[in-house]
């Protein structure tokens, strides 16, 4: 199996460590999103959807992390808990993955693209009302998080750790790669994100992460070309 | 019926699910929930969904929102055709990996386009600039593009010959712009007989059906109250990054 991932982007660091967690042995193929790999030749043979993460199972290419989650979860036959076949618990794990696309994955994306490219692109700082409505709709996402999906449960689905968990943290780490403290004042969440690092592995959490943390850095290693190349794109998303 | 449904059929995602249930006959009830007088904020509508969306789901004490796992408890629970929703793994992953890309891809871009020509000036009184949309129409274009040309299988359906679940959460997200003037179909060969396809395979008086109230959704809001203005605004800021 290859897997094709940038982990400066969510969906592909939740694949990474799932893959880890359930030891699928896999050839990590690099794509190097800052110097615009992915919209080069080489990589559109692989796919055209110029997106990662994408799975290639010997002939069969995937892409589309929750779909990648799911297939890796039922081909490997990896314990129930990660992607439950109970009915109720089928529909939680769905419910939670369904949501949080435009939910926690758009808000935390969009301070992560907001601080780090902004700048970049528009070669000025964010005015403050865009930064602050953006910073209010992801503690609203952080809110449902806790309140609605995992309540006082200690995972989302409940006693066992989950995709589902491995996506949400995912996610949240984007924001916080960025500088954002989601956690402080957060006891709910800071309790939930020290399970969900005991049951990966402190180790393999930190490596999955450590691009992400490092994202400040992101102006000083972006390729000059591949910005003037991305200009355009991101821009428009902008203004 | 101990299954109900909680819809608004001005909705999308309520429309694909109530594609899925009408189809297989499935023992549900359908209620109808109106988003423009704002019933999804009611104490009693928040007790099924405290995320205050449609659609909704209450089975006895088990309440959940999100209409593709919905559609896919319901596959489950009454053991539909397997076709709607493949057991087989590689099956199973193309119709995951439509029903994953759409929210961000179709879903996004229709849904603005309608909002922007629909409510935007119609109802909350708000001019687009004419760039804007002129973006938004581009984005739409890509991803109607990228459904015709990636996803859906020559002379079949996304998951393959036979439709699936991701076929109803495709269509419902297209007659969106359409209904609000677009005509998405025009100059799309595959597309358009695809389309003939879903609503062959669904049937077309079901497909009617479903489609109504978004069909006349352009004329409908001209007797919308003013004083209903207020729930349209918060859509209207959604789609603006």
């Amino acid at each position: 199996m290859e897997l094709y991932l940038d982990l400066f982007s969510q969906p592909c660091r939740a694949v990474f460590l799932l893959a880890k967690v359930l030891e699928i042995p896999f050839e990590f193929k690099y794509v190097n999103l800052a110097t615009g790999q992915h919209l080069g030749d080489e990589f559109g043979k692989i796919s055209m959807m110029r997106k990662v993460p994408v799975m290639k199972d010997g002939e069969f290419v995937l892409t589309e992390s929750t779909a990648i989650l799911e297939y890796m979860v039922q081909k490997h036959r990896a314990p129930d808990h990660w992607f439950p076949s109970e009915l109720l618990l089928r529909a939680r794990i769905n419910e939670y993955l369904s949501w949080q696309h435009t939910n926690l994955r758009a808000h935390g994306s969009k301070i992560f693209l907001l601080k780090m490219l902004f700048p970049l692109m528009m070669g000025c700082e964010v005015p403050k009302e865009k930064m602050d409505a953006a910073m209010e709709d992801l503690n609203m996402s952080l809110i449902q998080l806790e309140n609605y999906f995992l309540q006082n449960k200690p995972f989302i689905i409940g006693d066992k750790i989950s995709v589902a968990d491995i996506v949400a943290m995912a996610e949240i780490m984007q924001p916080v790669g960025t500088g954002v403290d989601v956690f402080t004042g957060r006891p709910t969440l800071s309790a939930w994100r020290d399970r969900v690092t005991a049951q990966v592995g402190v180790e393999l959490f930190k490596e999955a992460n450590e691009v992400i943390m490092k994202a400040k850095d992101l102006s000083q290693n972006i390729d000059k070309t591949a910005l003037e190349m991305m200009k355009p794109k991101f821009q428009k998303m902008f203004s | 019926m101990s299954l109900k449904l909680f819809l608004d059929m001005i909705s999308q995602p309520c429309r694909s699910v109530f594609l899925f249930a009408k189809k297989n006959n499935l023992p549900v009830e359908v209620k109808l929930i109106s988003l423009k007088n704002g019933e999804q904020h009611t104490e009693k509508f928040r007790k099924v969904n405290p995320l205050r969306k449609v659609p909704a789901l209450k089975d006895g004490d088990f309440c959940m929102g999100e209409s593709i796992p919905m559609m896919e408890y319901m596959a489950e629970k009454f053991n539909t055709p397997d076709h709607w929703f493949p057991k087989d793994l590689q099956k199973r992953a193309r119709v995951n990996e439509y029903l994953s890309w759409q929210h961000l891809g179709i879903r996004m871009h229709g849904s603005k386009i309608f909002v922007m020509k629909v409510i935007d000036g119609p109802v909350v009184k708000l001019e687009v600039p004419e760039d804007k949309m002129a973006r938004a129409m581009e984005d739409l274009n890509w991803s109607l593009d990228l459904i015709e040309k990636t996803f859906i299988k020559d002379g079949g359906f996304i998951g393959g010959e036979q439709i699936s679940i991701a076929d109803l959460v495709a269509i419902v997200e297209i007659m969106q712009p359409f209904a609000s003037g677009v005509d998405v179909f025009q100059g799309r060969a595959k597309l358009s007989a695809w389309k003939e396809r879903v609503v062959q395979a669904v049937g077309k008086e079901l497909f009617d059906e479903a489609h109504k109230t978004i069909l006349s959704a352009k004329d409908s809001v001209k007797q919308l109250d003013s004083s209903k203005v207020e729930y349209f605004r918060p859509l209207t800021v959604l789609y603006f990054l």
